[in-house]
C-alpha cells in the first residue's frame, strides 16, 4: 500500500469538498474493493475519503411503495431489514448472499454499485427492480447508471448518497457463483412490477444488462417453462478460466427458470 | 486404558494457546534492530535477465542494502536432497537452483534481487525502483510439448526438458502379460497441479551474533535440521555448531514447509552481510508463486485381465512436473513414492512403471500431503474401476477377487516393497456397510426424481508411511538418512521432557507424544512436555512428513524410554536391595513382584540426581537417555472410502452427498486428533477432486494466482464425514502404529470422481478430470450429447 491522506468528514458537503480539494482522492465506503487493491499495489490514492461519519448516508426508509436505502448501509443491515424483507425479499436475499459475513458487515450498497464489479449482485437488483440512484447532484435510473465494465454514470467528486426501489409484485435473484471467489458467474434478477417484467444479468458481460428477449417471452407468461426453449446467444459474454461464454448464456437460462420459480413461490 | 494414555481421545494440550491466539509463530518474533527483506521476483516465466540497475533502490529512505546474484557469488546452490537415476543408468539433469537468478529467470516468482530496509514499505518500495532489463524468452508450460524435438530448454545446460527417465518393474514380463491378457483396460489421465496454502505463509528470520559467530535462522520449517544441514553444508558453509534453525509454531505445512527455500538463505547470509536481523514474510500473493506446489502427472495407464476378471499386470507411464527447479524432494516424489505403490491392495502378478520428469518455466513441484502416493492411488483405483465397467463387474467385486489375503503377508508386490499387514477386506466390508452400499439403488432413484444424477465411487487405497531404512534409501538416491531421534529427559522431581525431531506444526504431536510417555512410564500427562522445532534443544532429528511422526518418532521415543526404565530397574534394585532381575517396571512403579517392595518412578528419579544412596561405581548419575531409531520397512496403512454424489445436470455442479472412510491405521493413540487428520485429508482429497486447479497460460503467467481465482474447499463443500476404523497392528514397531496424516488426501480423490463418473455414466459421459468443476462436469455432458 502506498501513502495516503485519510480523511473523514461528517457531512457531504464537507466530503465533497475534500475530494475538490485533493490531487487524486478516492471515496472510501466499504473498502472491500478498494483496500486490497490499494494492499496490492493496484491502486493508489492521494486521499481516502472515508464516509462512515456521515449519518445522512446511513439508514433505510420506506414510503409510498418505494424502499430507499442508504449508501453507507451495510449488506447485512439490508439482509436482516424487516422493511426491506417485508417490501422486496428478493433484495434482502441478494444483500444476505453477497461474499461473506466479513463483507456484508463492512460493505455498502452505495460503494458496491459505484464500483460496479461485472461480477457483482446489486447491479442486478437495481437494474431488475428498476431503481434510481440518488447522487450529491442527481437521481440516474439504473438503467443509466451502469455504463460498462467498473464505469458508471458518476461525474468527478459526484457521490452516491441513497438507491430508492420501487416495490414489484413479486422478484426473486438466482445467483450461480464462482465456486473460487463467490461472485457470481451468473446471477439474474427476476422482477415482475407495475411496467411489466424485467430481467437483469450480472456476471455474464462486462457490465449488468437486462435479458430483452427473456423479458419478452416472460411478459407473455411469468413461468418457468416460458424460458425453458430460450437459449441465449453467447456473444460479446465473459470468458475465464471458471467458465466460457457458452456455459454464461447456458446459465443465464437456468438462473432465470429458477428465479422465476423463486419469484412464484 | 487410562484417560490420557494410548487409545484415550485427550483435548489437544496445544490448543489452548491457539484458541487464545497465544501461539508464537515466526511471524510474531520480532528481534531487536531487525531490518525488513523485501524480493524482487520475475513478472516472467521464462527470460534473461540482461542487467539489474539497483542504484535508484540503493538511495531509497530507509534502504539499508541491496543485493543481487553478484553480490552472493560465494553462496552454492539450492541443494536437491534425492538423487534419481534413468532407465540408462545416468544421474538425472540436476541444473543449478541459484539463491537469486543468475543471468536468466525460470518461473514467475523467481527470485531476482533483495532489498533490505528499516521498514517492509521502504524495501518494497526501493524495490519498485530496481530496473531489470528482461529479454523475454519463450515459456516452457506443457509438459507433452515440452519434451518434444525443438522444445525451448528451460537449462541452457541441460539441452532437453528432461530430468530424468526412469522405470521400475518387468517390462518384459508386463509386455507379455499384456499380450495374452482377455482384457485390457486403459485410461488417459491428469493428476492436477495443486497449490498449498498452509494457513500461515512462509517466514524466516536470519539472526548474527558477530560475538559468537553464531548463526540463527527462526523459519516455518517441518524439518529445522534437514534445513540445517542443507543451508550449512551445502549453501553457505557454515559448521552445525555455529548454525542454530529454529522452527517455533508452525500454522500447517502439508509437505510445503518440508524444502530448503531460497528466501531462508537469503536472510541468513544477509544477516551475516549487515550484521542485523533480517526478516521476510511471505504474503498471500508471494506464497503462490513461491511455495512448492504438489502433484502434476499426465499418465497412461493400462490394466490387463483374464476372464474373470483378475489382474494380469498393470502398466503406466507418467509425465511428472517438476517446474523450473529441482526442489528438495522433489526427484523422488513420482519415482520411489508413487511407481512403488502401483500395486496398491491388489496381487497383481507384474507391474511396469515409466516416469519422465519434466522441467517448465513453473514454480517448482515437490511433496504436497501424501506425495506420490495420491498420484498413484488415483491412477489405480480410477482405472480399477474402469475395469469393473468394462467387465460388467461391480466395483467390489473386482477389488475382492483381487485383494492380498491376510494369509498371504508379509506380502512381496512386484515394486519393490514388502507389506508387512493387512485386511483389505475387511475394511471394504466396514465401509460398505456403514455407507448402506446395498441400498444405493434406491436413493438413485430418489435423487432421479429431483431430477439430479447420483453416482456411488470406492477407492481402496494403501500408502507407505514411514519411508526407510535409511540403507534402502540411500541406495535409492536419498542424500540423507530416515531415522528419528529423542531424548528423554527425566527431572529430578519426576517430570518429563521428551525432546523429539519430528515436528508438528498442526499435528497434535504434544499430546499425542505425551500420552504415548503417560502410558508407557504410568506417570500423569501433564507432567510430560513435548520440546520439539529447535536444533539447539533437539537431537538431529528427520523432522515431520510422510505420516512418519508416530511410527518413527513415536518409537525413538518409546526406544529412549526403554533404556529409561532399564536404567531405573538398576536404581530400583540398589535401593530395594534386590537383583535387578527381580525388578518389575508397571504403572508407574518398580515393583518385586510377589513383594510389597516397591519404588515410585519419582522416587527413582530422585535417586538418579540426588545419589545419596546410588551405586556410583556401577552406574552413571542422572536419567536421561536418547534413542535414535531407523525403522526396518514403511509401515502400510490401507483403507476403503466410499463417496456419493449428486450432480445437477442443468449447472454441472457436485455436491458430495456423503462419504464414509474405513482406515487400517494399526493401533490409534488418539482417536479424535486421528478423526480430525482425516477430515482434514479428505477436505485437501474432495478439494483436488472438485474444486482446486492450478492454472498457467501459456506464457506460463499463473491465472489462478489468488483466492479469486484459486478455489480452497471451504465447510460448506463437504458433508459431514463418516470416519471408522478397523485394525491390523503394524508388526515392526514398538506400537503397532501406521500413521494417518496422508491417507484422507490420498484416498478420496478417485473415490470423488468415480463416484461423479457413476453418475455421469448416465448421460453417456465416460473420462472426466480433476478437478470436476461445475463448467467441466457440464461440458462433459454437453460434449457426450454432441456425440
Amino acid at each position: 500500500m502506498y501513502s495516503f491522506d485519510y480523511k473523514r468528514p461528517s457531512s457531504l458537503d464537507e466530503a465533497t469538498q475534500m475530494l475538490r480539494n485533493s490531487d487524486d482522492g478516492h471515496v472510501l465506503a466499504g473498502g472491500h474493493t478498494l483496500l486490497p487493491t490499494l494492499k496490492q499495489r493496484l491502486a493508489s490514492a492521494s486521499d481516502l475519503v472515508d464516509l462512515a461519519g456521515i449519518e445522512e448516508l446511513k439508514g433505510i426508509s420506506s414510503a409510498d411503495g418505494v424502499v430507499t436505502i442508504g449508501a453507507m448501509t451495510t449488506h447485512s443491515e439490508v439482509a436482516a431489514s424487516s422493511e426491506v424483507q417485508n417490501a422486496i425479499p428478493a433484495l434482502a436475499d441478494l444483500a444476505g448472499g453477497i461474499g461473506d459475513p466479513q463483507v456484508r458487515n463492512k460493505g455498502t450498497i452505495g460503494g458496491s454499485i459505484s464500483n460496479n464489479d461485472p461480477a457483482a449482485d446489486y447491479p442486478a437488483a437495481l437494474v431488475g427492480l428498476n431503481a434510481t440512484v440518488n447522487t450529491t447532484s442527481r437521481s440516474i435510473s439504473a438503467d443509466n447508471f451502469f455504463t460498462g465494465m467498473f464505469e458508471t454514470a458518476l461525474g468527478d467528486g459526484e457521490i452516491v448518497t441513497s438507491v430508492s426501489f420501487p416495490v414489484p409484485h413479486s422478484a426473486a435473484y438466482c445467483k450461480f457463483p464462482n465456486p473460487a471467489s463467490r461472485y457470481a458467474i451468473v446471477g439474474v434478477f427476476v422482477a415482475r412490477g407495475s411496467d411489466g417484467v424485467r430481467v437483469a444479468v450480472t456476471g455474464a458481460g462486462a457490465s449488468v444488462f437486462r435479458a430483452r428477449e427473456i423479458e419478452a417471452v416472460l411478459n407473455q407468461g411469468f413461468s418457468a417453462s416460458s424460458v425453458a426453449d430460450i437459449q441465449v446467444s453467447d456473444e460479446g459474454l465473459n470468458e475465464d478460466i471458471h467458465a466460457s461464454a457458452e456455459y454464461r448464456a447456458h446459465l443465464i437460462t437456468v438462473m432465470t427458470k429458477r428465479a422465476v420459480d423463486k419469484a412464484n413461490g | 486404558m487410562s484417560d490420557t494414555g494410548i487409545g484415550a481421545s485427550v483435548r489437544r494440550k496445544e490448543d489452548l494457546r491457539f484458541v487464545q491466539g497465544a501461539g508464537k509463530y515466526t511471524d510474531d518474533m520480532n528481534l531487536v534492530d531487525q531490518v525488513h527483506a523485501y524480493i524482487l521476483r520475475s513478472p516472467h516465466a521464462h527470460a534473461a535477465v540482461r542487467s539489474i540497475d539497483t542504484s535508484a533502490a540503493r538511495a531509497g529512505e530507509g534502504v539499508v542494502a541491496v543485493f543481487t546474484s553478484e553480490d552472493m557469488a560465494e553462496v552454492g546452490g539450492i541443494p536437491c536432497g534425492w538423487q534419481v537415476h534413468s532407465k540408462d543408468g545416468s544421474a538425472m539433469a540436476e541444473p543449478k537452483h541459484p539463491v537469486l537468478a543468475e543471468g536468466k529467470v525460470r518461473h514467475v516468482g523467481d527470485p531476482v534481487a533483495v532489498v533490505l530496509a528499516e521498514s517492509r514499505t521502504q524495501a518494497r518500495d526501493a524495490a519498485e525502483s530496481i530496473f531489470v532489463d528482461y529479454d523475454v524468452l519463450d515459456a516452457v508450460v506443457d509438459m507433452q510439448a515440452a519434451v518434444t524435438d525443438g522444445a525451448t530448454s528451460v537449462h541452457d545446460d541441460v539441452g532437453t526438458n528432461v530430468c530424468y527417465d526412469w522405470g521400475l518393474g518387468d517390462k518384459d514380463a508386463v509386455d507379455e502379460a499384456f499380450s495374452n491378457a482377455h482384457h485390457v483396460s486403459r485410461l488417459d489421465l491428469v493428476n492436477n497441479r495443486l497449490i498449498p496454502n498452509a494457513i500461515e505463509p512462509r517466514c524466516a528470520i536470519g539472526d548474527y551474533d558477530q560475538a559468537t559467530g553464531q548463526f540463527t535462522l527462526h523459519t516455518t520449517s517441518q524439518n529445522p535440521h534437514v534445513i540445517r544441514l542443507l543451508m550449512g553444508a551445502f549453501v553457505l558453509g557454515l559448521p552445525e555448531h555455529k548454525l542454530r534453525i529454529h522452527a517455533p509454531d508452525v500454522g500447517g505445512g502439508f509437505g510445503s514447509k518440508i524444502f530448503h527455500y531460497a528466501e531462508e538463505i537469503i536472510v541468513t547470509w544477509a544477516a551475516g552481510q549487515i550484521n542485523r536481523p533480517v526478516k521476510w514474510t511471505a504474503d498471500r500473493s508471494e506464497s503462490f508463486q513461491s511455495d512448492a506446489h504438489g502433484r502434476d502427472h499426465v499418465t497412461t495407464v493400462e490394466l490387463a485381465m483374464d476372464a474373470d476378471g483378475k489382474f494380469l499386470a498393470l502398466r503406466a507411464s507418467t509425465l511428472a512436473n517438476m517446474g523450473a527447479y529441482l526442489s528438495t524432494f522433489a526427484p523422488c516424489v513420482p519415482t520411489y513414492l508413487h511407481g512403488t505403490l502401483l500395486a496398491g491392495q491388489y496381487s497383481t502378478p507384474v507391474i511396469y512403471c515409466e516416469v519422465k520428469a519434466v522441467f517448465t518455466n513453473t514454480v517448482p513441484v515437490d511433496a504436497y500431503r501424501g506425495a506420490g502416493r495420491p498420484e498413484a492411488t488415483y491412477l489405480l483405483e480410477r482405472i480399477v474401476q474402469v475395469a469393473a465397467d468394462d467387465m460388467g463387474m461391480d466395483a467390489t467385486d473386482i477389488r475382492r477377487r483381487n485383494f492380498i489375503q491376510p494369509s498371504e503377508f508379509p506380502y512381496q508386490t512386484p515394486v519393490a516393497l514388502i507389506y508387512d499387514t493387512g485386511n483389505y477386506e475387511a475394511s471394504l466390508d466396514k465401509a460398505l456397510e456403514n455407507s448402506d452400499y446395498a441400498g444405493f439403488g434406491n436413493r438413485k432413484a430418489a435423487s432421479k426424481e429431483a431430477g439430479k444424477l447420483r453416482g456411488i465411487g470406492i477407492s481402496s487405497y494403501i500408502e507407505a508411511c514411514g519411508i526407510a531404512p535409511s540403507n534402502v534409501v540411500g541406495s535409492l538416491g536419498a542424500r540423507a538418512g530416515l531415522y528419528e531421534a529423542a531424548t528423554v529427559r527425566v527431572n529430578p522431581t519426576g517430570s518429563v521432557s521428551v525432546m523429539t525431531g519430528s515436528h508438528s506444526h498442526g499435528q497434535g504431536h504434544e499430546t499425542t507424544f505425551a500420552q504415548v510417555v503417560s502410558e508407557k512410564l504410568g506417570i500423569d500427562f501433564d507432567s510430560i512436555d513435548i520440546v520439539h522445532g529447535d536444533t539447539d534443544r533437539v537431537p538431529f532429528g528427520m523432522g515431520t512428513y510422510g505420516s512418519r511422526s508416530i511410527a518413527v518418532g513415536g518409537t525413538a521415543i518409546v526406544n529412549a524410554i526403554d533404556k529409561v526404565v532399564a536404567k531405573g530397574k538398576k536404581i530400583a534394585a540398589h535401593l530395594l536391595e534386590t537383583s535387578e532381575s527381580d525388578i518389575e517396571f508397571e504403572n508407574g512403579q518398580f515393583v518385586v513382584p510377589g513383594t510389597d517392595k516397591a519404588k515410585a518412578f519419582g522416587e527413582i528419579a530422585l535417586a538418579a540426581y540426588v545419589p545419596h544412596h546410588y551405586p556410583l561405581e556401577e552406574l552413571e548419575p542422572g536419567l536421561e537417555e536418547t534413542a535414535f531409531y531407523d525403522p526396518k520397512n514403511f509401515t502400510f496403512p490401507a483403507g476403503t472410502y466410499v463417496c456419493e454424489v449428486e450432480v445437477d445436470p442443468d449447472t454441472g455442479t457436485v455436491e458430495i452427498a456423503s462419504f464414509h472412510a474405513t482406515d487400517d491405521f494399526g493401533v490409534v493413540i488418539n482417536p479424535m486428533i486421528v478423526e480430525g487428520q482425516v477430515h482434514g485429508g479428505l477436505v485437501q482429497g474432495i478439494g483436488q477432486a472438485l474444486l482446486e486447479g492450478c492454472n498457467y497460460d501459456d506464457t506460463g503467467q499463473l491465472l489462478s494466482g489468488s483466492y479469486m481465482d484459486y478455489t480452497m474447499p471451504r465447510a460448506t463443500d463437504v458433508p459431514s464425514f463418516s470416519v471408522d476404523t478397523t485394525v491390523t497392528e503394524c508388526t515392526h514397531n514398538p506400537l503397532g502404529v501406521k500413521g494417518c496424516g496422508e491417507a484422507g488426501a490420498i484416498g478420496a480423490p478417485p473415490a470423488v470422481i468415480n463416484a461423479v463418473l457413476n453418475a455421469l455414466s448416465e448421460v453417456g459421459v465416460t473420462n472426466l478430470d480433476m478437478p470436476a468443476t461445475p463448467h467441466r462436469v457440464w461440458q462433459a455432458i454437453r460434449d457426450a450429447q454432441a456425440s
